[in-house]
């Protein structure tokens, strides 16, 4: 039995805080996204799995709809088009007292008119007289309404404004700016450890020292170059594969250092033994540290990515914001400004952008977590 | 045929010289133990041989062909490593498989040796096993085993048993004794302890600071070591060493003052009147006596009993005198203990340069 102490209790409750600062707004993004965008607008997410008293105004249909039947001229139809799963509990025909009557009472208009208003949203008007007005009157209902999720919001966002679109251009710009990284630190990273050469330690330094440049500090001049560069080959100086080499170079020092640390914990022992073996560094490096590398490589590749698709500033100033080229986040703050108001459409857009990353984070977090704790425990 | 010729090798580690000037020649088929105490260079030379050190100066041959540029792999050398340095995400098959895949031999030549590697070593059931699920015994074989299958000229052993318990370590030296016999290869064996320097080699080459101490048959060394340090090294328990004063010397003996008495050592030695010198003496050349003729006495503060013999600790100056007794030995801690030293066994040793005088 594992002894319980305050640390313990401290260590536990703290997981538990975490967990739950980081499941719930994420859960409550999910609901809203799902939500009908009419309901998003004046209830909060965690109402919408118990039935809720909304008040709401109908019109009645107008004289076209009436029958003769006997001495009565009735109207009969039904408040809601379209099969709305409310249930009508109490109703009324002014704006003063809107909850006057009970379901299945009979209402009094002004103009000596009689409705009847039923649970399903079913009426009866009744009228001596020959309806007049083309309109029909106002009823005022107080409705039970169950819980109801929809799709139409991702309907919406991915196909008519774009974010589809941006989705897929995101994907083609981290799936590429992940894997050269690490493909190309991979290799320097296992020189950096195993092999000699001059200058060695002080390349390692440089990496390393390049890790505190902030990268707004480079955009710029990399801009020029790529400017320059387009304008000598006549291409565009945005591209696809100038923000994969962008990505790459921005990512290269601290995927480089992460690597380094990870394989200098490989025992040196068992890369002598290859040697001696027979095995050349690229026998060794293909046969013995990348099979044994995996989970660092895996959470290094979570990093990046995560890094590469939560991105902003780099995307912006590398790809134009024409339709085939704009990345998720530009287009979200794009979304941000022109539909501020569409909730619907923002925290739809929001969770369409996060799924990539908790796919890639939940499908890999088991090496994500042996790769972080890689070489505290003895194998 | 593959010998090994050392010759003026040196090497630094930035400016500590750890590999001073450094000669030797291994012979075919022998085992050679380099035995020395931590830091003193005997696995940066193995390294050295095996190839995964730079060489300074001097040079290797292997088979009188010099091999100082050669990478590890065309020295037709294997090794065995303390840490075992098996490749984890590999099956132990292919574990001892790997360097004759590098080679590109053909599949049946692989299965081929690897078997009669693995039956050697007794780990044929083991060969789809991870290393992990293997214990440190048997990681060793495997290690071993990696090493058999390649066919090299010359083995080199880095330490292979330290690692293991002492109950597997001595298990594995005989194992080890059985291998050479059956494989009649050069074996360079590097190790700290003197016991496995001692039973495994029929050759010793007994390193300090990076030079030759003393280099010899297991026995010769015991017997005659020609310097203090050796002297130290070689024996458990080691040798009582017990400061003299050198008095006298004639062709047949020599009168020295330890232990507040005079002793005649029945040997010619050389050195000055009056001048300090170490009287050497092993633990089984005290004898306890009950005769008044005894050189020494003192009291027992320490009684080791092993069962098959007994250490008594005895004190002179609160250094240690380690007396061997029989293992049925009544005596008790406190008791006075009568001694008398096998004075042919013994040795002098001059205590300026440590060097051997008789």
């Amino acid at each position: 039995m594992k002894k319980i102490t305050f640390t313990s209790v401290l260590s536990q409750l703290l997981l538990l805080f975490f967990v739950v600062a980081w499941i719930v707004p994420t859960f409550g993004l999910f609901i809203s996204s799902l939500r009908d965008k009419d309901v998003l607008a004046i209830s909060g997410w965690w109402t919408s799995f118990t039935t809720t008293e909304i008040n709401e105004i109908y019109r009645t249909e107008g004289k076209d709809a009436q029958i003769k039947d006997g001495n009565y001229y009735f109207i009969k139809s039904n408040l809601f088009d379209g099969g709305q799963e409310k249930e009508i509990f109490r109703f009324g025909v002014t704006s003063k007292n809107i909850d006057e009557y009970e379901v299945g009472e009979t209402a009094l208009f002004k103009d000596q008119t009689e409705i009847t208003v039923f649970e399903n949203g079913d009426y009866v008007w009744k009228s001596k007289e020959e309806f007049k007005k083309k309109k029909g009157k106002r009823i005022f209902v107080s409705a039970k309404s169950p819980p109801s999720f929809t799709l139409d919001n991702y309907k919406e966002v991915l196909l008519k404004e774009g974010l589809g679109q941006a989705f897929l251009n995101t994907l083609a710009v981290a799936l590429p700016a992940t894997l050269i990284p690490l493909i190309i630190c991979s290799y320097f990273a296992y020189a950096l450890t195993w092999m000699k050469f001059y200058g060695r330690d002080i390349l390692l330094a440089t990496i390393i020292a390049s890790l505190v440049v902030p990268l707004q500090m480079c955009l710029i001049p990399v801009l020029t170059i790529y400017n320059d560069f387009g304008a000598l080959f006549g291409v565009s100086a945005k591209s696809f594969p100038g923000i994969w080499m962008a990505h790459t170079g921005f990512g290269l020092a601290s995927t480089t250092f992460l690597l380094w640390n990870f394989l200098k914990t490989l025992p040196s022992e068992m890369i002598e033994a290859a040697r001696v073996d027979g095995a050349t560094h690229y026998d060794t490096f293909i046969k013995i540290v990348v099979p044994l590398s995996i989970p660092s490589f895996a959470s290094i590749f979570i990093l990046q990515f995560l890094w590469v698709w939560n991105d902003l500033l780099v995307g912006l100033v590398f790809l134009d914001k024409h339709p085939s080229e704009i990345i998720l986040t530009a287009k979200l703050k794009e979304l941000l400004g022109s539909r501020g108001e569409n909730w619907e459409i923002l925290t739809t857009g929001a969770f369409v952008s996060m799924t990539v990353p908790l796919f890639i984070f939940f499908s890999l977090q088991r090496y994500f977590i042996r790769g972080l704790v890689a070489g505290s425990i003895k194998g | 045929m593959s010998s090994i010729n050392i010759k003026s090798l040196n090497k630094y580690y930035g400016k500590t010289h750890v590999i001073k000037d450094f000669s030797l020649d291994i012979k075919d088929q022998s085992f050679t133990t380099l035995v020395g105490p931590s830091g003193c260079g005997k696995s940066t030379l193995l390294r050295m041989i095996a190839g995964l050190e730079e060489i300074n100066s001097g040079t290797i041959s292997i088979d009188d062909r010099e091999v100082n540029d050669l990478s590890p792999k065309d020295r037709n050398i294997a090794m065995v490593f303390q840490s075992y340095a098996l490749y984890p995400h590999m099956t132990v098959f292919d574990n001892m498989a790997f360097g004759l895949k590098l080679e590109k031999r053909s599949k049946e030549e692989i299965n081929e040796r690897v078997l009669e590697a693995a039956k050697t070593l007794q780990i044929q059931d083991y060969l789809e096993r991870k290393p992990k699920q293997l214990s440190g015994g048997q990681r060793q074989r495997v290690a071993i085993g990696r090493a058999i299958t390649r066919k090299p000229q010359v083995f080199l052993f880095d330490e292979p048993l330290s690692n293991l318990d002492a109950a597997l370590r001595v298990q594995m030296r005989i194992e080890l004794a059985k291998l050479h016999e059956q494989l009649n290869t050069t074996m360079v064996y590097v190790t700290h302890d003197q016991t496995e320097a001692m039973t495994l080699s029929n050759e010793i080459v007994v390193l300090d600071q990076g030079e030759i101490s003393q280099q010899g048959d297991p026995i010769e060394l015991y017997n005659k070591p020609s310097n203090l340090f050796v002297a130290g090294f070689i024996g458990s328990p080691k040798m009582n060493f017990i400061p003299a004063q050198y008095k006298s010397s004639s062709s047949e003996s020599t009168e020295v003052d330890a232990l507040g008495t005079n002793l005649i050592l029945p040997k010619k030695t050389t050195s000055q009147s009056d001048e300090k010198v170490t009287f050497g003496i092993r633990p089984e050349d005290i004898h306890i006596t009950a005769e008044s003729d005894h050189d020494w006495e003192s009291k027992a503060f320490v009684v080791e009993k092993l069962g098959s013999n007994t250490f008594i600790y005895l004190e002179h100056d609160n250094e240690p005198v380690v007396v061997e007794a029989p293992g049925d030995s009544p005596v008790k801690v406190g008791d006075t203990i009568k001694v008398k030293f096998d004075l042919d066994r013994s040795n002098l040793f001059n205590s300026q340069n440590t060097n051997i005088i008789g």
